[in-house]
């Protein structure tokens, strides 16, 4: 077997001649690589970063080879991320089709769904988008009314979706569908792909307070999907439902950790250090002048340490192989948290000049940071609610007896 | 950096907490208290620990120890915690044999490790000097006499001196009181003439004390570390301790939220456990989560002191990391122990008292969490 040591060296060296210069700087918005059938590449180095990744399975680096992934072990695999983290490479491909589709996919797709579908996500083929939320149905998710009818073959879909990210750029959605009304709402749920060029599918993208958005309303009128489509069993898409969602915080948790190149939840901000920051717009140049501010800080950056020291730390332990469970809850609620007072902290620093909507008189980078402090906001609700996270913990982690059942005896 | 538990680790760290529930349970510390025990510990329990090795834990073998790292002293140090252990460990163990190692001679490593490992020495840090730890704000002077140094001036908050042999005492031989500059460490014979010590009872019902030195002579040997110039490694003692300090308290406050959890699942009002109620269960997921953060600072802190490669300058960020987050989060757990046990809490035959007044003092003991984000703050450039 390949020692440790060599893999780290082969894949430093397979970086250094494969990682192209513009590649290992920090991300910019536009930059990043979403890909899709009509993938764009700002920067022609994205889609040769993108290629060399891919053909190696690192997009995705531990999912098995056979479908197209890296086929590295837990080790190996931190060894390459601390190696991309060193050279400061970007990520080259960012998807929901990696961190949320594809675990669950691997865990409860039949072979033939994988075989279709794992190798493109690999490759950024295929851009996915999420169907979960409905106008009725939040924090109630498995409240939700979304119809598959079975005719024949085919399920005819109809209903609508919100929050639906990116779902008028994505070329399929994973989707929850009722596919019972008559059993108790978690139990006749089914989780089912399908492609969002069928007919019947439109979509109307949402402003929010930050301005323009990745959001959307998706609408479904007797959308024609294959039968063969759903994914695990009839009514049993809940389970898939709820392992997806724990993907889903565990990237969501990465908004809390400052450090390295990761999706930060449509932010992509360059912001560097808050008390550097906060000292240059100040004038400091010793020491933050103002105390306060300084005392947050410093108590916003030991919370980030022991978060971070964390985050590894459940990497660890989950190296046994048991994959994200209910400390994701944990991890996400924290890490929102953390990132939400990380853009008040900034606002803080530079004043009013972090207060500036559009035009003269802010630089770029303050006209961002003003939208990026407004979407974080979002942090605590998308993913599930930080409310609805402390439910999880308290229920699944802490062993407490549910109010609902309780009130129902 | 190891932030999961080595196996061997693991295993002690079993062994520690069965040793503490059945040996040194809460019960102990109240009957020290109730009896208002003359030494404030129990000599046959310490004399067990001995026999466990524990006061070598961090020693070195060519000094008689076990070389288990600050790792091992660690996980033993987050077991007393769970059961508010008294004892020399923190005073003697953790301080004292960490500031002979790395302040001491090599003649100084030889006589008297072997001594502590053994149980035969034990020592108290003289240090503060007012009501809050900073300390580089030393008044007590040391002057060079005939053959040796004359001590004069008062400590306060000295953990341990009371029983202790000997007393590592910091004192000025120059500069202005506040000054980093000109700080000198010795080893004072608690017996000298001089030396009058005065126990506090502190409401922890640990040992402390105020401790006079008027005149008193100590040999040229009794300087411990470099004449005029202890600062530096001095800090690097406490940021050891501070960690240490740390780990206690870890134990300390799961203890309190595993009793919190008992009482949530077992108290019924209007009809229902109380753990059902999402105003109580919040408040127990977030200090679930806050406890997790502190796991994960101890351990990644405890680890940093056993990597050979870790700067000075890199422990003691990582040192007042971890103190300002433990001190903050047992603030908030012992607060949360009283008001979630409701009027049992406040009782003083239920347990959970004991904790909020251990959590106060562990807090303030080298410097609490404002000191250390001030601290970090400054380490960090800002």
């Amino acid at each position: 077997m390949q020692s440790l040591q060599d893999f780290r060296e082969e894949t430093r060296s397979w970086l250094e001649q494969n990682c192209p210069e513009s590649m290992r700087t920090a991300m910019v918005q536009e930059e990043v690589v979403w890909g899709g059938r009509n993938a764009q590449f700002t920067n022609p180095d994205s889609k040769i970063w993108l290629e060399r990744l891919a053909q190696k399975g690192w997009t995705c680096p531990t999912w098995p080879a056979e479908y197209g992934g890296g086929g590295l072990d837990k080790d190996q695999a931190i060894i390459l991320s601390e190696e991309l983290v060193r050279i400061n490479a970007r990520p080259g491909l960012t998807s929901f089709g990696i961190s949320m589709l594809g675990p669950v996919l691997l865990e409860y797709g039949n072979h033939e769904q994988k075989l279709e579908h794992i190798p493109k996500i690999v490759r950024g083929e295929i851009r996915w988008c999420q169907g979960y939320s409905e106008p009725g149905s939040g924090s109630d998710l498995a409240s939700l009314a979304t119809k598959a009818e079975l005719q024949g073959d085919t399920y005819l879909i109809n209903g609508s979706k919100v929050w639906t990210s990116y779902a008028d750029k994505a070329d399929w959605i994973f989707c929850l569908v009722r596919t019972d009304f008559e059993v108790p709402k978690h139990a006749g749920i089914s989780f089912i792909l399908f492609d969002m060029a069928s007919e019947g599918i439109s979509t109307k993208p949402i402003q929010l307070i930050s301005g323009s958005s990745p959001f959307c309303e998706t609408f479904f009128d007797d959308v024609k999907v294959p039968a063969s489509n759903l994914v695990g069993r009839l009514n049993e898409g809940w389970t898939i439902a709820k392992r997806l969602l724990q993907h889903e915080r565990t990237m969501i948790s990465g908004f809390g950790l400052s450090s390295g190149q990761s999706d930060n939840g449509g932010t992509t901000s360059t912001i560097s250090s808050l008390e550097g920051t906060a000292m240059s717009y100040r004038g400091d140049s010793e020491k933050l002048s103002d105390p306060v501010l300084r005392d947050q800080i410093a108590q916003f950056k030991i919370d980030s340490d022991a978060f971070a020291y964390t985050s590894r730390r459940s990497i660890e332990e989950s190296k046994q192989g048991q994959g994200p469970n209910a400390t994701s809850s944990m991890l996400k609620n924290y890490g929102c948290e953390l990132n939400k007072r990380r853009y008040e902290l900034m606002l803080q620093a530079i004043g009013s000049q972090g207060l500036g909507w559009e035009g003269e008189g802010f630089n770029d980078e303050e006209l961002q940071l003003t939208r990026e402090w407004l979407r974080s906001k979002a942090n605590s609700i998308e993913g599930g609610t930080s409310e609805v996270q402390l439910n999880v913990i308290a229920k699944r982690v802490l062993g407490l007896p549910d109010i609902l059942s309780m009130a129902q005896k | 950096m190891a932030l999961v538990l080595s196996e061997d680790q693991q295993l002690l760290k079993d062994s520690a907490k069965s040793f503490c529930e059945q040996i040194a349970p809460v019960s102990l510390l109240r009957k020290l208290r109730d009896s208002k025990d003359e030494q404030g510990y129990d000599q046959a329990v310490w004399a067990q620990m001995i026999e466990l090795g524990w006061a070598g834990m961090a020693v070195p073998e060519s000094y008689g120890g076990f070389e288990f790292g600050y790792g091992g002293l660690g996980v033993v140090l987050e077991e007393s915690g769970r059961t508010l252990l008294s004892s020399p460990l923190i005073s003697t163990v953790l301080i004292g044999a960490t500031a002979i190692l790395e302040l001491g001679n090599e003649t100084q490593k030889q006589q008297l490790l072997p001594q502590i490992v053994a149980g035969e020495l034990l020592t108290a840090l003289a240090l503060d000097e007012h009501t809050t730890h900073r300390p580089s704000r030393v008044a007590t002077t040391a002057t060079k006499v005939e053959g040796g140094y004359s001590l004069s001036g008062s400590k306060t908050f000295v953990l341990d001196g009371h029983i202790a042999n000997k007393l590592i005492t910091v004192a000025r031989t120059s500069g202005e009181t506040d000054s980093e500059q000109g700080l000198s460490v010795f080893l004072v014979d608690a017996a000298a003439e001089g030396v009058s010590i005065q126990r506090t009872i502190m409401v922890d019902s640990r040992n402390s004390s105020n401790v006079q030195f008027s005149d008193v002579q100590v040999p040229s040997e009794a300087l411990l570390g470099d004449f005029d110039g202890a600062f530096e490694s001095l800090s690097k003692v406490l940021d050891i301790a501070r960690i240490g300090v740390a780990a206690e308290m870890l134990g300390s406050m799961q203890a309190v939220f595993e009793s919190i959890l008992v009482y949530l699942k077992q108290r019924e009002q209007f009809g229902v456990l109380i753990g059902s109620f999402q105003g109580l269960q919040h408040r127990a997921a977030e200090m679930y989560s806050e406890i997790e953060l502190c796991k994960s600072a101890v351990r990644a802190a405890l680890s940093a002191l056993d990597d050979p490669e870790k700067s000075s300058q890199e422990i003691a960020v990582i040192a007042s990391m971890a103190k300002a987050k433990l001190s903050e989060v047992f603030f908030l757990v012992s607060n949360e122990g009283i008001q979630m046990h409701g009027g049992i809490g406040m009782t003083d035959e239920f347990d959970v008292g004991f904790y909020i007044k251990r959590a106060r003092v562990a807090q303030q003991f080298l410097g609490d969490a404002a000191f250390h984000r001030d601290r970090y703050a400054s380490l960090n450039g800002f």
